[in-house]
């Protein structure tokens, strides 16, 4: 029996018969205080109390997967250290999105949500990753696939939720929509394939001009990757050193295009070429963490930008009116939601490592669909803003208060309703 | 800016038989537009550490036009900033800036190139303070010269006045004079919208007169009005940008004949001063409006189009015309670029139809 025990805390995670590269291993370390919790576990039975509490602050240690590199000499750390309250928020916030898009994608069916709609799941081990290694400082710029990023930068599920349905209470009132979400520090939610690159180069350059010592995260897909202007931001952050993270999630297919189809070169860790770069599987949140605090550490001491490429998959299609399923097999889609399911590779480690309990997990998956579900009735019932607010912010410094409607007779007013959160 | 003997004596008789209008001037200084640019630019620099240039040869070239001239010398690397030949690139990377803090101004060689990069003046920055419901502001100016210039040919002499007065969010301004330029661009760059400013390279090494107001560090000009340069009674000419300079050589002419011009320098393209031009026709009656520009949606059909939709329709006692350079790209061969940009002599004959004085 004691062996059994001191098993159940030392024995590897049974990740080992999913994992997508074989020999991969994940073990769980034991720390010192890991005996006193054997101890208790033996003594356990002749206690009163059968619940077992975890030791907050617990940390356990992970292996992280194998990257690649290019024009670089030093790898991101091989391990990653998590704590039982990082892992019960990563979890949660994994979840939040995986049911938020869900319901994203359930209220487009519904027609609650109108025009696009690009779904995250399957890649919400890279917002939530690079979020952890993020600094207050820190800003993150992407393209359409934003509604988990704009949750990870801050905006509650309810804001998000309302904002697809175009309601008040959205984080933008209504009036972006699913590819223009905001908060601080966070530059949307942008709709032109690849031009948030160049834009997020920039606020890396305000970064630098104002000595803030942060990054700034560009993010673009394996299709945007190949667009011009993403090679003109390339250039201009290293001739200038910019703090500037560009990081491809690669998917796998841009639309319906799969990358073999669309890129002569689909090593886009590489194509920066006198851009270092390093290729991370985007499956493993504690690997894409490692990796940013790395790339935090390298444009910080002013070494100039990096390109990034994520291995992912979105489950989805490319936005709701593309099943996904006309350019590759379900097949294929499952096998990734089998074996390589950012979430449950998660919950497999920290379950191995018991930095928690799988009760707490499941506690934690009501909670979430709780949210979600008050997020989606409030997406539903609440009112789009007034007629009039079409005529607000349409200027931050208004010189005409008369904005023309669609005939002479009936002008709106130009209001200004905002507070600017980006700085000035 | 100082002076010889005799460029102050043909000033001060300058003064003397010139008409003016609303600003005053007291005789002694002349101004270039690049000069004014030049001064704009460096003494918002001084004012505010936010405010940088970039743009391709802004930096050791000292400007393609030398509009920055001493700028680089005088700031350094961090303020003015030589870019590559990426407009796309260092449009979008301007935006950014503007987006983290910084106020850039972002010069285009010339506007023609601009249309590489448009998706980010439209898309990138004016449309972003509307979609993120006033979160994010982009307080960035676009600078350059802007429609024809001489012997350039097609790809260069393109007049984008209408494309970016066309969307809401940008602020345009087409400055003329000397006064203009500085005034505008300063007021662009302090201006927290994205502002597009239309120069003219011809009119870089036009020298005008300008008062001590001009020259202080805090003269600006609103976004957003126009200028009356002449007063008159018979017919109004409005116009922005070089067009205005033919429209007051054309008035000067048609005065030795008894025709009195009143002309507008829009100075602003969006927000037009419609008010002005309103006011304008209905005491003259009569509207020609002239740019260089193409004319199919151009600057003049929107004019012509508010003042149909305005009280000073019933005030007309003609049609309004539009004088614009051709509906051609630009042929390069002299007589043809000459014959596809308004002259005075065809504003002067427009002005006769329009009064029926020729037929």
């Amino acid at each position: 029996m004691l062996s059994k025990l001191v098993k159940s805390v030392l024995k590897p995670s049974q990740a080992n018969m999913y994992s997508a590269w074989p020999g991969a291993r994940r073990t769980a370390t034991l720390m010192w205080s890991d005996f006193w919790e054997l101890s208790m576990r033996l003594l356990s039975p002749f206690m009163t109390s059968s619940v077992r509490n975890i030791t907050a602050g617990k940390t356990a240690t992970f292996e992280t997967r194998p990257y690649k590199l290019h024009k670089l000499d030093e790898a991101p750390s091989a391990t990653s250290s998590c704590t039982r309250e990082e892992a019960l928020l990563y979890y949660k916030q994994m979840q939040v999105i995986r049911r938020l898009e869900s319901a994203s994608g359930n209220l487009y069916k519904e027609k609650a949500i109108r025009g696009f709609c690009h779904l995250y799941s399957g890649q919400e081990a890279i917002c939530v990753g690079i979020k952890a290694a993020l600094r207050p400082q820190d800003a993150v710029i992407t393209a359409y696939r934003d509604h988990g990023w704009a949750y990870v930068m801050g905006c509650s599920v309810t804001s998000i939720l309302a904002e697809l349905t175009g309601r008040a209470q959205g984080m933008v009132r209504g009036k972006g929509g699913s590819m223009h979400m905001y908060t601080k520090n966070f530059y949307g939610g942008n709709g032109i394939v690849g031009a948030q690159v160049p834009v997020g180069a920039g606020v890396a350059l305000a970064n630098k001009y104002l000595g803030n010592g942060g990054i700034c995260v560009a993010l673009y897909g394996d299709g945007a990757a190949n667009q011009g202007q993403v090679f003109e931001a390339y250039n201009i952050a290293k001739l200038m050193d910019l703090p500037s993270v560009f990081i491809c999630e690669n998917n796998g297919y841009g639309m319906g295009t799969s990358v073999a189809r669309a890129s002569a070169s689909t090593n886009y860790y590489t194509r920066g070429d006198y851009v270092p770069g390093i290729w991370i599987d985007g499956m493993d949140l504690l690997s894409v963490k490692e990796a940013l605090k790395y790339c935090i550490d390298y444009c910080g001491s002013g070494k100039g930008p990096l390109v990034l490429e994520v291995a992912t998959y979105r489950y989805s299609g490319h936005s709701m009116s593309d099943p996904g399923t006309s350019y590759r097999t379900r097949d294929e889609i499952q096998e990734v939601r089998q074996t390589r399911d950012p979430i449950m590779l998660l919950k497999e480690n920290i379950l191995a490592a018991e930095l928690v309990t799988p009760d707490e997990l499941k506690k934690i998956d009501s909670e979430v669909r709780k949210e979600v579900d008050e997020g989606v009735k409030i997406a539903k019932s609440d009112k789009e803003i007034a007629i009039q607010e079409l005529a607000a912010d349409v200027y931050s410094e208004p010189l005409e208060t008369v904005i023309r409607g669609t005939t002479p007779f009936d002008p709106y007013t130009h209001m200004r309703l905002s507070k600017i959160i980006n700085p000035h | 800016m100082t002076l010889t003997a005799t460029r102050a004596a043909k000033h001060i008789s300058g003064v003397l038989t010139r008409s003016f209008s609303t600003t005053r001037v007291a005789a002694g200084t002349q101004l270039t537009v690049r000069d004014a640019l030049n001064s704009a630019l460096d003494e918002e620099m001084d004012r505010d550490e936010s405010v940088f240039l970039l743009g391709e040869e802004v930096a050791q070239y000292d400007g393609a036009y030398k509009v920055s001239r001493g700028l680089w010398k005088k700031y350094g690397d961090k303020r003015v900033i030589d870019t590559p030949i990426t407009e796309s690139g260092f449009a979008g990377i301007a935006v950014g800036a503007a987006m983290g803090g910084l106020r850039p101004v972002c010069e285009f060689m010339t506007f023609n190139f601009s249309m590489q990069a448009i998706d980010h003046v439209i898309n990138s920055a004016s449309k972003t303070f509307y979609m993120s419901a006033g979160l994010i502001h982009v307080p960035i100016v676009f600078r350059g010269p802007n429609g024809a210039a001489v012997g350039v040919g097609a790809q260069h002499s393109q007049c984008f006045g209408a494309w970016y007065s066309h969307c809401p969010g940008l602020k345009v301004v087409s400055p003329y004079s000397s006064e203009d330029a500085k005034g505008l661009l300063k007021a662009a760059i302090r201006d927290s919208d994205p502002v597009v400013v239309l120069e003219n390279e011809l009119l870089y090494g036009t020298a005008f007169d300008v008062s001590d107001e001009v020259l202080s560090k805090d003269f600006v000009i609103p976004i957003g009005k126009a200028k009356i340069e002449r007063a008159g009674h018979h017919i109004t000419l409005v116009a922005h940008s070089r067009a205005v300079l033919l429209a007051l050589e054309a008035a000067k002419a048609l005065a030795g004949e008894g025709v009195e011009c009143e002309v507008i320098n829009l100075r602003s393209l969006r927000p037009l001063d419609e008010r002005t031009i309103v006011d304008s026709v209905m005491k003259t009656r009569n509207l020609i409006t002239v740019e260089q520009g193409w004319p199919q949606c151009g600057i003049g059909a929107e004019i012509c189009a508010r003042i149909v939709e305005s009280p000073a329709f019933h005030y007309l006692e003609s049609p309004v015309i539009r004088v614009t350079g051709v509906d051609v790209p630009m042929p390069y061969a002299k007589s043809l670029e000459t014959a596809c940009i308004p002259q005075q002599h065809d504003i002067v004959k427009a002005v006769k139809k329009v009064l029926k004085i020729m037929k």
